[in-house]
């Protein structure tokens, strides 16, 4: 095999990826289609991450990240995801906001059903706001955000046009962007709408996987408008959310990148030299060693700085500053195995995502629980039944029901024991079943991954969804961290493709591809 | 502080004193008093100028208790210290000491202090300023180190100059003669352990004396007692002030402006800028602030700290320095100045833009004369070594002793 | 109906500020006041025989010290007098005293935590940075930022220089902080609880956020950025109380020909053509004028004394969603001797500053908690000072009168409609809480007044009695206070001006909002400005 340097090195890999997690992998297949030769170390016995399939019971799977949303168009065009088996379209699930009274209301695009008409009006123009600012900021997503200072042109322009996709919204919405940008959930909500549940379930994207709770400033529009963009709105794909890790995987052998399973990095390796430090390869749990001229870590900022490549290779301040990133998962996930299909009551389809979030207060209350480590008495449920759209996930007739349950802290005051997971396990299926009466007796099986089992299961810091928090503080430029947000390490040859880079998580793919864009730049 | 069993109701804002403090104060004549790290402390005790003159002619001691130390051990406190400090501390041998400075990350200087080998895997470090938070931030990440600070607990006394070979021997020192320059040495002393370095922050012979508080009244009456016949007296801050500029050592908030208390940008220095570059070892393994000092190296430091001997006799303190006489393009500041007893000459160390050092420098001086104020402007001339640089300060075994 | 050059609506202060110079440049100026005194919150009151009360702002530290010389308010009367240490109290034992003298203040935080007490240098130092880039701004108007007029672009440079000259890692950092809760902002620098404790209680006062909200950070920010004599941060007390700062100012406005008439709230603005022409008084009087200037919040100027029909679409409503909440109390009590205090031998320090009950953390944002739930906390936090230690004016020979500023305090309850003996209660829990500290401080107590925010929005009309007029949330900061597309003082309907603190740069008795009113005033005018540049002792 000859690489880009002209001469045959068969124990040499221009390029490893660790971490075979969506965003590993969507590096991988840009690095493997521009001729390098590339290796993804997957600690795991399969690729996907928090997406990978997992078999709770027999018989029974679930992926821990249950749906896709605002997955990149261009990653699916450029990796021909659709050659792969990817459903081209994705059919998205309505939101649906649960409410015991049983006056249930339906979120789909931009049309709100189910509650009067005052709020469904309000939601129309509320919608059409938010996707105009949306539109504004989709193509920064997708792009490598600049250093501030000594800037090259290029580097110049990409601030311009953000200047300028903001400025051309006009006058009126710009200063509306400027007022409810930084808005908490809250005050949004109580600006349009009058029902309870719709305040919830409309915010529910802009608090889940973080720690933000409806009162808190700053973060929770912006990630709103993170996940309007591109193909917005959450599906399950007919080949599960699996399935997209699947394509993934095959488009990336298919241009020629090596996957490797069962192989845990345990180090990365740093070369000393006169003119400063470079990374050089990864040393594997089992003692083996890979060189390569460039090593990308899907993995969390956190393990990969601290863990693999070690503070003696890094600056103090950047240290410190990695060290103090907010890394603390508050969301666990449930997953049940059911002898058939819950009902819910008043519902008439469950193929939808189910917000169990009653009221304003009740996710205040529950965070306030979270914030001091201690379980919520409410806690908060975002629910899909995957196995009504990829029927692979269970026997016939039998389905999975998944859920988020929010704020779960990762730090448990007194830590999570085994009672304390079943304690908060229970709580969560009396949630439900106040929705979905005689739900219990359908369960075959229950699964209850705390963030702290997130953390052991998928070797995530925190158990974090977005890797690190996805707040402002953490975001663009200075995600996560300055002198690491331009997907290169402050180590040559050693960059960083995962949801704790710019724009962040989610099964969007879009770290991934932009940290390929930057290493081949 | 609010120790509820003192009568004094302002305690907590009193200055703490050193174990030498009774005889300290006993030599203070004028009691002049001032403040280091939360110590009393004497600027000076009877007149500077004398005082200094023990030092460049007989043997002073100077209380360091107030200094900061650190006890920094365990399997990875080699590691530590040398990620953290620019020189390569593996070359620091066993009983040897090494002056260093460290750096933020972007390679502008913390502080300055000494690292004392005093075992494989355990080391002292002193330094002028407390440091503990940024040690702390540097040990994390390194499992097996602890850091200890030991300022309270090991007292410190300077013994400086020409004499102070002879006067500790006499002390019954023997074979401090054979102490080379930042070697450790370690005498049994009522037993107990006196531990004896030869450093110090004159440019001259000098030694610096380790030992429990608990012995430091003992430690004095000894020292002057042999001290006697040769004149040792204590010396305070004015007089170490004059000696380090003779010998164009640094000083904190003179020179240089520690990194973590500057407020603007680049206010703060560089170890280029303070000609130190000496210190930054790129052959060893990484350290703090490498990648910025690497750039600085190769693009060459904005101001370089210069040795200047200035004609005539005014002292040129806080004097901006230019190019020509017309004292319009400022290209520098003089950070300390002043007539030198020793070497005859009105020294300087000011900060100049490196491009100008090879051309001409003008100080324009301002001076008093029964308060009327004058202006002269004096020629700089360029040095390169430093002014009062005595061979027995490196010689060994030192002469007379 | 008389009529003159301009009306500007309360003689809080910064309303007399704002008078002050449209007098000083020759208009016939009259400020309307609905109380039967002036100062608006910032007050003397002797509401007990011999006691005089600052009985809403207690402290000043932000008040622009060319403002103050520039309108000779030294000669007025005024006298600012430093604060040179304040004890902060834990949650048991724990005292942090605050040395204005460095080796003392290193020496007591060591006696905490030795990493704490260096790590202070740094603190300040980043603390020091932040505030001195957010001073330059105080007394400036913010730019527009849709405008492409020369003047909002020069104005643009100018900020983006003083950015740049942050350097890049700083630009970041600023960044970060303006986001930041304080809890999140202190823990990069401090370990120590009660270190934390007293470093963030800056973070909550006056704000309905807690410590742990983001946006904190920037809260503490606005209370330290201010500076006594060049001692950033310090904090002063004026001789005499708050109100001398407004009978200094009232001076200036006199002694410029500037009128000032209490006891006339004003109904309506009135606007015709969409311009304002005057205003009609309660009593029915009409005063004409060229201008009207507003000194109350922006949510009561466009609800309240405005008509809707008079206003641009969707001012009301943004006025409506204005955030301006109520969350403070005050406690003001008239004591027959000193408090003593356990843990503060010899109860020193009790007139070098104020004490600071602010235990920890947690604490603190357990109050928020039950404020968010629509009750006040049994442990709340409290900023208390004691004036009459060291102003011998305030009150009699041997007596005493103590401020408690309590945090928080919600302006409606879940329990119903605030009574006078819920406000007893509220008071008693404070009284409660300083008599945990303060064996034997119920005794000395010889009056009482208990503010809740009902009570400060009805005699000063502070909405919600927020003392900031109106939160200071990004969303309502710089550019965007009151709202976007009116950071310059102008509003929607012509010859209509607000100057209070719901314009930039937001609350504190710093006087700034009223003089950058002034001066946009003058520019439209075509006046020649009469509003001196701010300078700093450490520029």
């Amino acid at each position: 095999m000859v690489n880009r340097n002209g001469y045959t090195r068969l124990d040499r890999y221009d390029s490893i990826v660790i971490g075979a997690g969506h965003n590993g992998l969507i590096c991988a297949a840009y690095l493997a289609r521009s001729g390098r030769r590339v290796l993804v170390l997957e600690a795991a016995e399969s690729p996907g991450g928090f997406a990978a399939r997992r078999e709770f019971y027999e018989g029974f799977r679930a992926s821990v990240a249950h749906t896709v949303s605002h997955f990149s168009r261009t990653v699916a065009d450029e990796l021909k995801l659709a050659a792969k088996g990817l459903p081209s379209n994705f059919r998205v699930l309505p939101t649906v906001g649960l409410n015991t009274r049983q006056e249930h209301i339906v979120l789909q695009n931009s049309s709100l059903s189910g509650a009067d008409i005052r709020d469904a009006d309000a939601y129309a123009r509320f919608h059409a706001l938010l996707a105009r600012f949306a539109r504004a900021l989709e193509p920064f997503w997708s792009k490598t955000m600049p250093r501030i200072g000594n800037n090259s042109i290029g580097e110049a322009l990409t601030f311009a046009h953000i200047g300028f996709n903001l400025r051309r919204m006009g006058k009126r919405d710009l200063h509306e962007f400027f007022r409810i940008a930084s808005l908490p959930a809250r005050d949004l909500m109580e600006e349009y709408f009058e029902s309870d549940t719709v305040k919830t379930a409309v915010s529910w994207d802009g608090l889940i996987g973080s720690k933000i709770a409806p009162r808190s400033p700053n973060s929770a529009v912006l990630t709103m408008l993170y996940r309007m963009s591109e193909q917005a709105g959450h599906a399950i794909p007919t080949t599960g959310v699996a399935g997209l890790v699947d394509a993934l995987s095959a488009s990336a052998k298919d241009l020629g990148a090596e996957i490797r399973c069962g192989q845990r990095v345990s180090r990365i390796l740093v070369n000393g030299a006169q003119n400063g430090l470079s990374v050089n390869g990864v040393e594997l749990a089992s003692g083996e060693m890979f060189r390569a001229d460039e090593v990308i870590s899907a993995v969390d900022p956190r393990r990969t700085f601290l863990e693999l490549v070690g503070a003696e290779y890094l600056d103090i301040g950047f240290t410190n500053r990695i060290r103090r990133l907010r890394c603390d998962g508050y969301v666990a996930k449930l997953h049940l195995a059911l002898d058939g299909l819950p009902q819910f009551s008043g519902l008439e389809s469950v193929d939808g995502r189910l917000v169990i979030a009653p009221d304003p207060d009740t996710v205040e209350y529950a965070f306030d629980d979270a914030k001091y480590g201690e379980c919520p008495t409410n806690p908060l449920l975002e629910i899909v039944i995957p196995s009504i759209r990829d029927e692979s996930l269970a026997p016939a007739d039998k389905h999975v029901l998944s859920a988020h349950v929010m704020y779960i802290p990762y730090r448990l005051k007194g830590g999570w024991t085994d009672a304390a997971r079943n304690a908060a396990c229970e709580r969560a299926i009396d949630t439900i079943e106040r929705y979905a009466p005689g739900i219990r007796d359908q369960i075959l099986h229950s699964e209850f991954l705390t963030p702290a089992d997130l953390e052991q299961e998928y070797r995530v810091t925190g158990g974090h969804w977005h890797h690190t928090e996805l707040a402002i503080d953490q975001m663009l430029m200075m995600r996560p961290t300055y002198d690491a947000a331009q997907y290169r390490a402050p180590l040559p040859n050693l960059f960083l493709c995962g949801a704790g880079c710019h724009p962040g998580g989610d099964i969007s793919g879009a770290a991934g591809h932009n940290a390929a864009g930057e290493i081949l730049r | 502080m609010s120790d509820e069993h003192t009568d004094d109701a302002y305690a907590g804002e009193r200055l703490k004193l050193s174990p030498f403090h009774s005889r300290q104060s006993a030599l203070n004549i004028r009691d002049a008093w001032a403040s280091w790290n939360g110590y009393k402390f004497a600027p000076y005790y009877y007149d500077p100028e004398y005082e200094y003159f023990c030092v460049r002619n007989s043997c002073g001691t100077y209380d360091i208790c107030p200094m900061q130390k650190y006890e920094i051990k365990g399997r990875d406190a080699e590691l530590m210290l040398n990620r953290m400090v620019t020189r390569d501390v593996r070359k620091i041998g066993l009983n040897r000491v090494g002056y260093s400075v460290w750096c933020t990350d972007e390679g502008r200087m913390i502080d300055d202090g000494t690292i004392f080998r005093l075992a494989h895997d355990r080391f002292m470090l002193t330094c002028g300023s407390p440091c503990v938070a940024w040690l702390e931030q540097s040990a994390f990440g390194f499992d097996a180190v602890t850091i200890t600070d030991i300022s309270d607990t090991l007292a410190g006394l300077s013994v400086q100059g020409p004499a102070s070979c002879a006067v500790l021997k006499r002390m019954g020192f023997d074979g401090i003669e054979s102490a080379k320059p930042f070697d450790v040495r370690r005498f049994p002393f009522h037993d107990d352990e006196l531990m004896i370095s030869r450093t110090g922050f004159t440019g001259d012979l000098g030694y610096e004396l380790w030992l429990h508080p608990e012995l430091a009244l003992q430690v004095w009456d000894e020292l002057y007692a042999a001290g006697e016949d040769y004149g040792i007296q204590p010396y305070g801050e004015t007089a170490t002030n004059m000696a380090r500029l003779e010998a164009a050592f640094i000083m904190p908030a003179m020179e240089f402006n520690e990194a973590l208390r500057t407020v603007r940008f680049e206010h703060d220095q560089t170890p280029f800028e303070l000609n130190l570059g000496w210190l930054v070892d790129f052959a060893k393994p990484h350290f703090n602030g490498r990648t910025a000092l690497w750039r600085e190296k190769q693009r060459g430091p904005r101001y370089t700290l210069t040795k200047l001997d200035i004609e005539g006799n005014k002292p040129a303190v806080g004097s901006y320095i230019y190019r020509s006489k017309r004292c319009v393009d400022e290209i520098g500041y003089v950070t300390s100045a002043m007539w030198s007893p020793a070497v005859k000459a009105n020294i300087a160390l000011a900060m100049i833009k490196t491009e100008h050092l090879d051309g001409d420098l003008l100080a324009e001086i301002y001076y008093e004369k029964e308060l009327r104020h004058y202006r002269r402007v004096a020629r700089c001339k360029h040095i390169k070594k430093p002014f009062w640089m005595p061979s027995r300060a490196r010689a060994t075994p030192p002469p007379d002793c | 109906m008389s009529r003159h050059d301009a009306i500007v609506i309360g003689a809080g202060h910064n309303g007399l500020t704002n008078a002050a110079y449209l007098a000083k440049a020759g208009l016939d100026v009259v400020v309307l006041e609905k109380n039967d005194y002036i100062g608006g919150a910032a007050v003397s009151r002797e509401l007990h025989p011999g006691w005089i009360y600052s009985n809403c702002s207690y402290v000043c530290s932000m008040m622009r010290q060319a403002i103050h010389r520039d309108l000779n308010l030294s000669t007025h009367g005024l006298l600012l007098v430093p604060y040179l240490g304040t004890i902060n109290f834990g949650d048991g034992d724990g005292r942090l005293f605050a040395y204005h003298n460095p080796d003392a203040a290193h020496l007591e935080l060591k006696r905490h935590s030795p990493h704490d007490a260096d790590a202070m240098h740094r603190f300040q130092a980043d603390l020091t940075r932040y505030s001195q880039l957010i001073r330059k701004t105080l007394m400036r108007t913010p730019p527009e930022p849709t405008s492409f007029r020369p003047k909002d672009i020069r104005e643009f440079l100018f900020l983006a220089k003083q950015f740049w000259s942050l350097g890049e890692k700083e630009i970041y950092e600023y960044i970060r902080f303006f986001t930041l809760s304080a809890a999140d902002f202190l823990e990069d620098y401090f370990e120590n609880d009660l270190i934390k404790a007293a470093m963030a209680s800056p973070g909550i006062i006056g704000t309905a956020l807690g410590v742990y909200s983001p946006g904190s950070a920037y809260i503490l920010l606005h209370h330290v950025m201010g500076d006594v004599d060049g001692n950033i941060g310090a904090w002063g007390l004026a001789r005499g109380g708050m109100g001398a700062i407004s009978t200094a100012l009232a001076g200036a406005v006199k002694a410029h020909g500037g009128k000032i008439r209490t006891n006339a709230g004003v109904r309506k603005v009135l606007v015709e053509s969409r311009k304002a022409v005057g205003v009609l008084l309660e009593n029915g009087d009409e005063l004409r004028a060229g201008i009207v200037v507003s000194n109350l919040d922006a949510k009561r100027t466009f609800t309240r004394i405005m008509d809707k029909a008079d206003l641009p679409e969707g001012i009301f409503e943004k006025a409506c969603n204005f955030k301006i909440r109520g969350s403070s109390g005050k406690v003001n009590v008239a004591l027959s001797g000193l408090p003593r205090f356990s843990g503060v031998p010899n109860n020193r320090y009790i007139n070098r500053g104020g004490q600071t009950f602010s235990g920890s953390l947690e604490t603190m944002e357990r109050a928020y908690d039950c404020w968010k739930r629509g009750r006040w906390s049994d442990n709340p936090f409290i900023e208390s000072i004691i004036p009459s230690a060291w102003d011998p004016t305030v009150a009699p020979p041997g007596c005493h009168w103590m401020s408690n500023f309590v945090q928080y305090c919600p302006s409606a309850l879940t329990n119903g409609p605030w009574t006078p003996e819920k406000r007893e209660r509220f008071g008693q829990t404070v009284i409660d809480k300083i008599e945990r500290y303060s064996p034997g401080f119920k005794d000395l107590i010889v009056h009482m007044e208990v503010r809740t925010p009902h009570e400060i929005e009805d005699e000063i009309g502070l909405t919600e009695g927020n003392i900031f007029q109106g939160e200071l949330t990004i969303d309502q900061l710089f550019f965007n206070r009151p709202f976007p597309g009116y950071g310059q003082y102008r509003m929607p309907v012509r010859s209509f001006y607000m100057c209070g603190s719901s314009t930039h740069p937001g609350g504190g008795v710093s006087s700034a909002c009223g003089a950058n009113a002034a001066r946009e005033i003058l520019a439209d005018l075509r006046r020649p400005n009469t509003v001196p540049q701010d300078d700093f002792h450490d520029e």
